[in-house]
């Protein structure tokens, strides 16, 4: 991502005076405009951002030590909504599986998004859009479109998914997927590949075309092979970019939420053994079904420290790798 | 051995036969297995599409009895026929009356529509007064709205929704528009758009006597076309598909949007998935539509403002 720019950067520069005009005209136009301008142009940003993100904002941080039943009535509690967080196992399970499946978004899916448009790079423009259409097209179905949908293509003996995995390796046509806690996680990740490897990949296929084809080129000359090109010049290119993705990947998938609520809505979202739950379903019941919004903010706080501190280490990590 | 696995086999052939028959320049074997790879990746995506097509159309007695279609000679009125359609489009009684399918796709619309149009004006509006002035408290602005942005939604959802019971916003579709009205990463995605426009133009537009909103329309907006596209896509998309919100602020039956209807026809209507997966296809469409319309702005000004980073 772009760095935070400093405000004299874009400070434009005043247009030449033609012939013998004085420098200050063309100065005292601009100067004369940015007056009111730019504060009207931010005037409803800044209003709205008052009201719906500082003051909600402020407010999360104090509800987190209340707690509340309903919109209501709240009682301080202190820190309790913390301790209860640290003791329950449904809410560390609910992690858990989160990170799992955080870890699978990065080491699985952004893979596959890579190798694709690696694949994909070599060729001509309108074969490039044309697949990239397809591969995009996912992203069209909300999660809970696509959650019910693989729901039943999950379906035992009928289901599409499991008549492939029965044609391709004479395993998995009675398997229910849905209905196993082993199987639960590997149906979530396999479901986000669907949606998200095609997403992935417009990503690192644009990034793909800024890179130096002479750079790539001295290397392949000097007797690297096409591993070694990858790694040490084609993917340094373009770290910004893979930086970029990673650090959204992260950030996605700890607020997972929707697609599993919707692949086990027959459960409301919790799976066999509450193994399809995320951290923000969580938060979803226990405020909004059970009417805590204090422990709901403090969950809340707790995922936005997590994606926090991950997305620290990882620009610190890609800032390591650059030197 | 069954078909899939054979001809699987037979492309593995094909690509061992074109490797051997010139190990010394491999390109062509390797031209051959990214057809196919590409090819495979196609098709797993397609295929729950394909799926989903023949689904609707299928009698629900015969759902789980073909894959895809029934094979043509199989074709009448007990396998393929419109009854997904036509019990979607009934009525559904309620507390509020009678609500046809329509009522919910206009809900979705108004919503949508509304939702996008507004983000995109007031955010490209501050995103170019970000790029483009200078005045006094612009760099902790920025700092602050890129602050913001790493703050997760849902963090603020409860408070949001306290803040909307208390302001009598619940249960109405501006409860739902309001806190998005103006996106912080629209604001940033216009900003690094704007950046790349010459400031001698916008100067040029000034000596002419035009005022700034003028520019504004003029000059900036058409300018930054591919920008705009890409964000009104991502943003009815996420808007269209929305379910967590509305989910919590909707709860009257004739406001519900698409997600929340379709969501209640397989938990609490008898699990009729013929039925949402028919309203699923149906919401599939507009934005479908305007994916295919917006294609090449879409992907030029969805990956510029990670790509120039």
């Amino acid at each position: 991502m772009q760095p935070i720019a400093s405000g004299r950067e874009t400070s434009s520069i005043p247009p030449q005076p033609s012939g013998g005009a004085p420098v200050a005209r063309p100065r005292r136009i601009r100067q004369l405009y940015t007056g009111w301008a730019p504060y009207a142009f931010l005037s409803p940003y800044l209003a709205l951002t008052a009201v719906f993100f500082v003051y909600p904002f402020l407010n999360a941080i104090s509800l987190a030590f209340y707690q509340t039943n309903g919109p209501r009535t709240r009682v301080f509690v202190g820190l309790q909504n913390f301790q209860f967080l640290l003791t329950d196992e449904v809410f560390h399970t609910a992690l858990w599986n989160t990170t799992v499946f955080a870890c699978a978004s990065v080491f699985l899916q952004l893979p596959l998004s890579m190798g694709l448009a690696l694949l994909l790079n070599r060729g001509n423009d309108r074969i490039k859009g044309f697949f990239r259409l397809i591969l995009f097209s996912p992203n069209l179905v909300g999660q809970i479109f696509v959650g019910i949908l693989f729901g039943v293509l999950f379906t035992p003996r009928y289901g599409l998914i499991n008549r492939v995995f029965h044609a391709l390796f004479q395993w998995g046509l009675e398997e229910r997927w849905l209905d196993n806690p082993n199987l639960v996680m590997p149906a979530i990740v396999l479901t986000s590949l669907w949606i998200w490897v095609g997403f992935n990949m417009v990503y690192f296929l644009a990034a793909l075309q800024t890179v130096d084809k002479n750079l790539e080129e001295a290397a392949r000359i000097d007797g690297a092979n096409a591993w070694q090109v990858f790694w040490h010049v084609t993917l340094p290119s373009m770290r910004h970019v893979v930086v970029f993705v990673v650090i959204m990947s992260v950030i996605g998938s700890y607020q997972l939420f929707e697609l599993p609520l919707a692949l086990f809505h027959e459960n409301g979202g919790f799976g066999p053994d509450n193994s399809a739950l995320t951290v923000i379903g969580y938060l979803n019941f226990v405020a909004f079904n059970s009417g805590d919004l204090g422990l709901g903010s403090a969950v809340g706080w707790v995922v936005a420290c997590i994606i926090f501190t991950i997305s620290l280490i990882q620009i610190r990590i890609a800032r390591v790798a650059k030197e | 051995m069954n078909s899939l696995q054979i001809l699987l086999l037979v492309l593995l052939a094909i690509f061992l036969v074109l490797y051997v028959s010139s190990p010394q320049r491999p390109r062509r074997a390797f031209r051959f297995a990214r057809w196919v790879l590409l090819g495979m990746a196609s098709v797993a995506v397609l295929a729950p599409f394909v799926w989903l097509v023949a689904a609707i159309f299928k009698d629900k007695t015969v759902l789980n009895e073909y894959l895809f279609f029934p094979p043509l000679g199989h074709w009448s009125l007990e396998t393929m026929n419109l009854d997904n359609f036509v019990e979607l489009f009934r009525g559904k009684p309620s507390i509020q009356g009678t609500v046809h399918f329509w009522q919910y796709a206009l809900n979705s619309t108004v919503f949508a529509t509304v939702s996008t149009c507004t983000q995109l004006f007031f955010s490209s509006l501050a995103g170019y007064a970000l790029a483009k002035y200078d005045f006094r408290g612009k760099g902790p602005l920025m700092i602050f709205m890129l602050g913001s942005m790493m703050i997760p939604q849902v963090l603020l959802l409860a408070p949001i929704y306290e803040m909307a019971v208390d302001l009598g916003m619940v249960d109405t579709l501006w409860g739902l528009i309001l806190p998005h009205v103006v996106s912080a990463y629209g604001i940033f995605l216009f900003r690094q758009a704007c950046m790349s426009i010459p400031n001698d133009m916008l100067d040029a537009g000034r000596i002419d006597g035009a005022s700034e909103l003028r520019i504004y329309f003029a000059l900036v907006m058409p300018l930054v076309r591919p920008m705009a596209a890409a964000f009104c896509l991502v943003s009815f998309l996420g808007n269209w598909n929305a379910f967590f919100a509305p989910n919590i602020f909707l709860h009257s039956q004739d406001k519900l949007t698409l997600p929340i209807i379709l969501n209640l026809y397989v938990n609490e209507y008898s699990a009729d998935y013929g039925v949402f997966l028919a309203g699923t296809a149906l919401a599939i469409i507009p934005p479908a539509i305007l994916f295919f319309a917006l294609q090449k702005e879409f992907i030029s000004g969805l990956t510029s403002g990670s790509v120039k980073g």
